[in-house]
C-alpha cells in the first residue's frame, strides 16, 4: 500500500516537472529563442563613409580618412569592471573618464558596445591586438573620419558633422539612430541625406566567453554619395587668402546662373576639431569667442550696406521714372533735410553732380535728394524686389534675411511712425537697413543682368536654379553699369586703385557706419568704431560672368579695404580663364584637400582669434553688425498703388 | 542456494530502460562535446557504462543476504573512507571529495550512498513492529547523520542531501508515526537557520540566486538562466542534435554533466524531454514493482533505498534544470558524465537485480 503511494507520488512529481518543461518550451519558447539568439549573436556596425565634397571641377575639398574607434563590449559587466584599470592604462585615458562613459551608457542594452575612444592611436591598436586573449572586451571599429581642409578653409560652407542630437533624432522620424554622425551646419547639414550613407552590420556568432566563432550574414554599408559644388577651388583659395587676418566675407557668384564660385568667411574655425569628439571647453571657447568664428558672415552678417545701396537707389530712380534720368544738382558737401544737416563724405562737396558722377564719386548729397523724392516706400518696394529684406534662398542653413525698412515695417516692429529723416539715411545705405554679403551679390547680379535674379546655390546641378524676374530696362542697366565701370576705371572713382588692365572690372564701394550717430553718442566718445568696408564688383561690363561681394568689418574704406579683394578674385577668374595661371591640379585624383603652405602659414596668425589682431573691436563687441535687429519679421514691401511703375 | 538465477530471471524491462537512458545520455554527451576540446568524452562514458554493467552483473550473482550480514563492516569502512578523504583527499573545485584509487579519482561519497542504503535496509528490516518506535527512528537518524556530517565537511551539500530520502522513505515504509514525522520536520525547520549560517558563501549564493535569479544574470543566476534559455529555446521538436547554440557555444553550464538535460531539451525539444522523463518514471516504477515482489523485508528496503536515492537524484536534477530548484550539483543518474556516479548507479541497480533474482522464496 505504501509502495503504491510512493508510485503515485513519483508519477505526480514527474508530471509536474513535465508541466515545467511545457511552460518553458511551448508557452514561452519564443522569448527564450530570442534570448538564445541574443546570447550567440554580436552585432558590430560597419560605418558607411560619407560622400565627399568636390569643387566644380571635381577636386576633393572634403573627404574621409580611415580611422579606428575603440569599442568596449559590455556583455559581461563584471569582467569589464575587473579589466577597467588595465584598459585605462593601455589606452592612456583616465579611469574616471572610462567610468563616466560607462555610467552614461547604462541605459543602453548590454549587448550594445560603446565607443570609449573615438580616435585610436597606433599604440592603442597594438595594445588591443596584443591583449586579445586577456582583455577580450575591447574591439576596434573601422570608421571614416571626416577630413576638412586645414585652418578653417571654407569651413562655414562645408560645415561640420557631429553625433546626432536627441532633437534631430526626433525630427528625423526614425531615419537617424543614436550615435549616427550627421551634418550639423553648412552643406554637411543641407545635403546630409545625400552625403550620409547607410551603416551596415556585421553579425557574428560568439561563444559563452565572447570569442567570435563564426560569421553570420553581413549587411554591407551603403556609402554616401559625393556632392559636386559650384565652388571653384582656385577662386576660393584667393578669397580665403585675401581675408586672412581680417573679419569679413567674400561671395563670388556667376550672375547668369546663381552658381556660387567662392564663399569665404573669417574669422573661421577648424571643422576637423568637430570630426572627432569636441571637448566641452573647445566648444565653449568657439561659442563665446567675441570674434564669433562660428558665424558665417557671408550669409549671416546683417549690416548696413553703405554706399553700395546707391546702385539700388539709382535703379529705383530710373525705373520708377519718378525722377528724370538727367536729374542733377550741385553738391556743396552737405544738405539740410527736415531741419537737420546731412553731410557728404567729402566735406568740400562734389560740385555739379549727375547720376553717373554720383555713382562714380559716391556722392551722398545727390542720393539724399533722390531718396527724399522717392520716399521710403518706393525705395522699399525696389529693395524688396531687387533681393533685400528676405533670404536669397542659398542652399545653406541659417541664412539671415536682413532688413529692408518701410513705413509698414516700422509700424509693425516698433509701433512707431516712420520719420522722413530716416529715409535720407536709408538713401545712402545707413540707418535701419541691413543686408548680408550674399544678398548684395544677388542684388547687383540681378540688376546688371536686366532683372534676372538667380537663386545663389552651391550644389552644381544640370537643372537651372529658381529664378525671379523683375525686368529692368536696358537703359537703366546701361546707366548703372557705366556708373560702376566708372567707379573702378574713371578718374576720381572711389575704387580707382583696383583697376585691372585688360579687364572691365566694375563695382561700387561702400563704407558703412557700424553704429548710428546717436548710438555713437550714447556709447561715448571713446567708442570710435571703424566703418565697415564694402565692395561689390563684377566683370566684364557686358554679359557679366562674375559678381564679387566683399565685406571687411572695420575696414573703413570700401575702396581701400574691400575693393582689392574683389579685384584679386576677379583677376584670378580671368587669369584662369585666359590660362595664365595653371589651376590647382584639375583632376579628381590625389588632391590632398587642404591649403597650400602659403595660406596655412598666413592663417596660422589668424587662427588665434584673441591675439590682438582685431583691435578694431575694443570693449564693445559688435553691437550692430552681428546682433540681428528684430528681424523675425521679414518685411515684404508692398508698394502703394500710386507707385506702380 | 537453489534460487533460480537463470538468464530469464533478470529484469529485462529494467535493463531495457537502463540502456535506453544510457543511450540517450551518451548521444547527448557526444553532441555536447564533439566540437570542443572535450571531444571523445562519450567513449569514456561508454566504458564506464560497460564497467558499471559488469559490476552490476557481478553484484547480482552475490546473494544480498551475505551483503547485509556484513553491514557493520561496510558501515565502518565507509566511515573510515569518508574520514580518509577529509585527511588525504584530493581537492578539486575547492572541495575534498576524491580519493585516488588505481590511478582514478574515486568520489568516496558515492560508495557512502551504497553503504547507507544497505545499512538502513538491514536496520529497518530488523524492526519487527508494525509501527516505528521513536527509539528506532532516532537510531536510524543517527546512522544516517554520521556520514551526512562527514560529507558536509568535504563540503558536498548535494550528496549529503541525497542520503536523507533513503532514511525518509525507509522510515515511511517501516511505519513512521505521523506525530514523529511532524516533530522531525519541525526540528529540521528549526535547524535551517543554523544550517544556513554554516553554508559556504557559494552555497548561500546559489540559494539566494535561486530565489531571485533575475538580480544578477551574469553572476550566479547565470547558470539557471542559461539553462532555462537552452530549455525554452528548444521548443517542441528541438534544434536538432548538435545544433543547439546554447549547448554548442558553451552557454549551458557543464552541459555534459549536471545540465545534460538542458542540452537535451534544447536539441531534442519537449519531445526528447518527454521520452526521457517517461523512461525515468518507468525506471522508478519498475524498481517499486521489484520491491513489491521482494522475498523479504530486507530486500524490499534495499530496493526502495535505491529507488529513493535515484528518484531524488532525478527529481532534484530535473527541477534544477528548469529553475524549480537551486543549483546543487546533483547529477542526472545514468545520463550525466561521471565515472563514480555511473558505477554507483549500476552497483545500486545490481542490488536490485540481486533482490529480484531471489524473489521466489523456496
Amino acid at each position: 500500500m505504501r509502495l503504491t503511494v510512493i508510485s503515485y507520488t513519483i508519477v505526480g512529481l514527474m508530471a509536474l516537472l513535465l508541466l515545467g518543461f511545457w511552460k518553458l518550451q511551448i508557452i514561452h519558447s519564443d522569448l527564450y529563442a530570442q534570448l538564445a539568439e541574443r546570447n550567440r549573436v554580436r552585432s558590430i556596425p560597419i560605418i558607411a563613409p560619407r560622400g565627399a565634397m568636390l569643387d566644380r571641377y571635381g577636386r576633393v575639398i572634403v573627404d574621409n580618412y580611415p580611422s579606428f574607434s575603440v569599442l568596449l563590449l559590455r556583455d559581461d559587466p563584471q569582467q569589464v569592471e575587473r579589466l577597467l584599470p588595465q584598459i585605462a592604462d593601455g589606452l592612456s585615458v583616465t579611469l574616471e573618464d572610462l567610468e563616466q562613459q560607462l555610467d552614461a551608457a547604462t541605459a543602453l542594452p548590454h549587448f550594445q558596445p560603446i565607443v570609449i575612444k573615438p580616435e585610436a592611436t597606433p599604440g592603442d591598436v597594438a595594445f588591443i591586438e596584443s591583449h586579445r586573449a586577456d582583455i577580450p572586451v575591447l574591439e576596434m571599429l573601422m570608421v571614416h573620419r571626416r577630413r576638412y581642409p586645414h585652418d578653417g578653409f571654407m569651413a562655414h560652407v562645408s560645415g561640420y558633422v557631429g553625433e546626432v542630437s536627441s532633437d534631430q533624432i526626433e525630427e528625423s522620424g526614425g531615419r537617424y539612430r543614436p550615435g549616427d554622425i550627421v551634418g550639423k551646419t553648412g552643406l554637411e547639414r543641407q545635403y546630409n541625406d545625400h552625403l550620409m550613407g547607410i551603416d551596415g552590420m556585421r553579425r557574428s556568432v560568439v561563444n559563452s566567453i565572447g570569442r567570435e566563432v563564426g560569421r553570420l550574414e553581413q549587411t554591407d554599408a551603403v556609402p554616401g554619395k559625393p556632392i559636386r559644388l559650384t565652388i571653384d577651388y582656385d577662386l576660393q583659395l584667393v578669397a580665403e587668402e585675401a581675408l586672412v587676418g581680417k573679419k569679413g566675407a567674400v561671395v563670388a557668384v556667376d550672375p547668369k546662373s546663381g552658381e556660387v564660385l567662392a564663399m569665404a568667411s573669417q574669422p573661421s574655425y577648424d571643422p576637423n576639431d568637430f570630426a572627432v569628439r569636441i571637448s566641452k571647453d573647445e566648444w565653449q571657447d568657439l561659442n563665446e569667442n567675441p570674434e564669433r568664428p562660428l558665424l558665417d558672415r557671408a550669409i549671416q552678417a546683417q549690416l548696413a550696406p553703405g554706399s553700395v545701396f546707391k546702385i539700388l537707389m539709382a535703379t529705383a530712380m530710373l525705373e520708377s521714372k519718378a525722377i528724370p534720368a538727367d536729374y542733377h544738382l550741385f553738391c556743396p558737401g552737405s544738405a539740410e533735410f527736415y531741419g537737420r544737416v546731412f553731410h557728404d563724405w567729402k566735406k568740400e562737396g562734389h560740385g555739379d553732380v549727375d547720376l553717373h558722377k554720383a555713382i562714380v564719386h559716391s556722392c551722398d548729397v545727390f542720393f539724399y535728394n533722390v531718396g527724399k523724392q522717392l520716399g521710403i516706400d518706393r525705395i522699399s518696394f525696389y529693395g524688396g524686389n531687387l533681393g533685400l529684406g528676405h533670404k536669397t534662398g542659398v542652399d545653406l542653413p541659417g541664412e539671415e534675411p536682413g532688413i529692408m525698412p518701410s513705413e509698414a515695417w516700422k509700424e509693425r516692429v516698433f509701433h512707431q511712425k516712420w520719420y522722413p529723416g530716416e529715409t535720407i539715411s536709408v538713401a545712402i545705405g545707413q540707418g535701419a537697413i541691413a543686408v548680408t554679403p550674399v544678398q548684395l551679390a544677388y542684388m547687383i547680379g540681378g540688376i546688371i543682368t536686366g532683372g534676372r535674379f538667380h537663386q545663389p546655390h552651391l550644389l552644381l546641378s544640370d537643372k537651372a536654379a529658381p529664378e525671379v524676374d523683375f525686368p529692368i530696362s536696358d537703359s537703366t542697366v546701361d546707366t548703372v553699369t557705366e556708373g560702376m565701370y566708372g567707379v573702378v576705371n574713371e578718374q576720381g572713382g572711389t575704387a580707382g586703385a583696383s583697376k585691372l588692365p585688360g579687364i572691365e572690372l566694375c563695382g561700387k564701394t561702400g563704407s558703412a557706419q557700424v553704429i548710428s550717430e546717436q548710438g555713437l553718442k550714447k556709447a561715448g566718445k571713446q567708442a570710435a568704431l571703424k566703418d565697415n568696408a564694402w565692395f561689390v564688383g563684377f566683370a566684364p561690363r557686358q554679359n557679366p560672368e562674375i559678381v564679387v561681394a566683399v565685406l571687411v568689418q572695420g575696414g573703413e574704406h570700401g575702396g581701400e579695404a574691400a575693393a582689392p579683394i574683389a579685384r584679386n578674385v576677379v583677376k584670378a577668374y580671368y587669369d584662369k580663364k585666359q590660362g595664365r595661371i595653371p589651376p590647382q591640379q584639375l583632376t579628381t585624383q590625389a588632391v590632398p584637400p587642404g591649403i597650400p603652405p602659403s595660406f596655412a602659414a598666413n592663417s596660422a596668425r589668424n587662427s588665434k582669434p584673441d591675439d590682438g589682431a582685431e583691435e578694431t573691436v575694443p570693449t564693445n563687441p559688435d553691437p550692430v553688425p552681428t546682433k540681428p535687429q528684430p528681424v523675425s519679421t521679414t518685411p515684404q514691401p508692398t508698394p502703394p498703388a500710386t507707385l506702380n511703375p | 542456494m537453489n534460487e533460480g538465477t537463470g538468464i530469464r530471471d533478470y529484469d529485462w524491462w529494467l535493463l531495457t530502460i537502463i540502456f535506453g537512458i544510457c543511450g540517450i545520455g551518451v548521444l547527448e554527451i557526444w553532441s555536447a562535446t564533439h566540437a570542443s576540446h572535450l571531444a571523445g568524452m562519450h567513449w569514456k562514458q561508454m566504458w564506464w557504462i560497460a564497467l558499471g554493467f559488469g559490476l552490476m552483473m557481478l553484484l547480482s550473482r552475490l546473494d544480498y543476504h551475505s551483503v547485509l550480514d556484513k553491514t557493520p563492516v561496510f558501515y565502518l569502512i565507509g566511515i573510515i573512507a569518508l574520514l580518509a578523504v577529509l585527511v588525504v583527499g584530493h581537492t578539486r573545485y575547492g572541495a575534498k571529495r576524491w580519493l585516488p584509487v588505481m590511478g582514478e579519482f574515486l568520489q568516496v561519497s558515492e560508495i557512502a550512498k551504497l553503504i547507507i542504503i544497505v545499512t538502513l535496509a538491514r536496520f529497518f528490516a530488523e524492526v519487527r513492529t508494525e509501527r516505528l518506535s521513536i527509539a528506532d527512528l532516532c537510531k536510524a537518524a543517527v546512522l544516517t547523520a554520521v556520514p551526512i556530517g562527514l560529507i558536509l565537511l568535504q563540503p558536498d551539500l548535494g550528496t549529503a542531501m541525497v542520503l536523507i530520502p533513503v532514511v525518509a522513505v525507509g522510515a515511511y515504509l517501516a511505519g513512521i508515526q505521523w506525530k514523529h514525522a511532524a516533530v522531525m520536520l519541525l526540528a529540521a525547520a528549526l535547524m535551517l537557520p543554523i544550517g544556513w549560517h554554516h553554508l559556504k558563501p557559494y552555497q548561500k549564493e546559489r540559494v539566494t540566486t535561486f530565489l531571485r535569479p533575475e538580480e544578477d544574470p551574469k553572476g550566479s543566476g547565470y547558470q539557471i538562466l542559461q539553462s532555462k534559455i537552452a530549455v525554452g529555446s528548444g521548443g517542441f521538436w528541438g534544434k536538432g542534435l548538435g545544433h543547439g547554440s546554447q549547448n554548442q557555444l558553451g552557454f549551458v553550464p557543464v552541459r555534459y554533466s549536471d545540465f545534460i538535460l538542458a542540452a537535451l531539451a534544447e536539441e531534442l525539444g519537449f519531445a526528447g524531454v518527454f521520452v526521457t522523463l517517461v523512461l525515468y518514471t518507468a525506471l522508478l516504477l519498475r524498481l517499486i514493482q521489484n520491491a513489491q515482489h521482494a522475498k523479504d523485508r530486507a530486500g524490499m528496503f534495499l530496493v526502495m533505498g535505491v529507488a529513493a536515492i535515484l528518484g531524488f537524484h532525478v527529481l532534484v536534477n530535473v527541477a534544477m534544470v528548469i529553475g524549480f530548484m537551486p543549483v546543487t550539483g546533483i547529477p542526472l543518474p545514468l545520463m550525466s558524465y561521471g565515472g563514480s556516479a555511473m558505477l554507483f548507479v549500476f552497483l545500486a541497480l545490481g542490488l536490485v537485480m540481486n533482490v529480484r533474482l531471489r524473489r521466489f522464496v523456496n
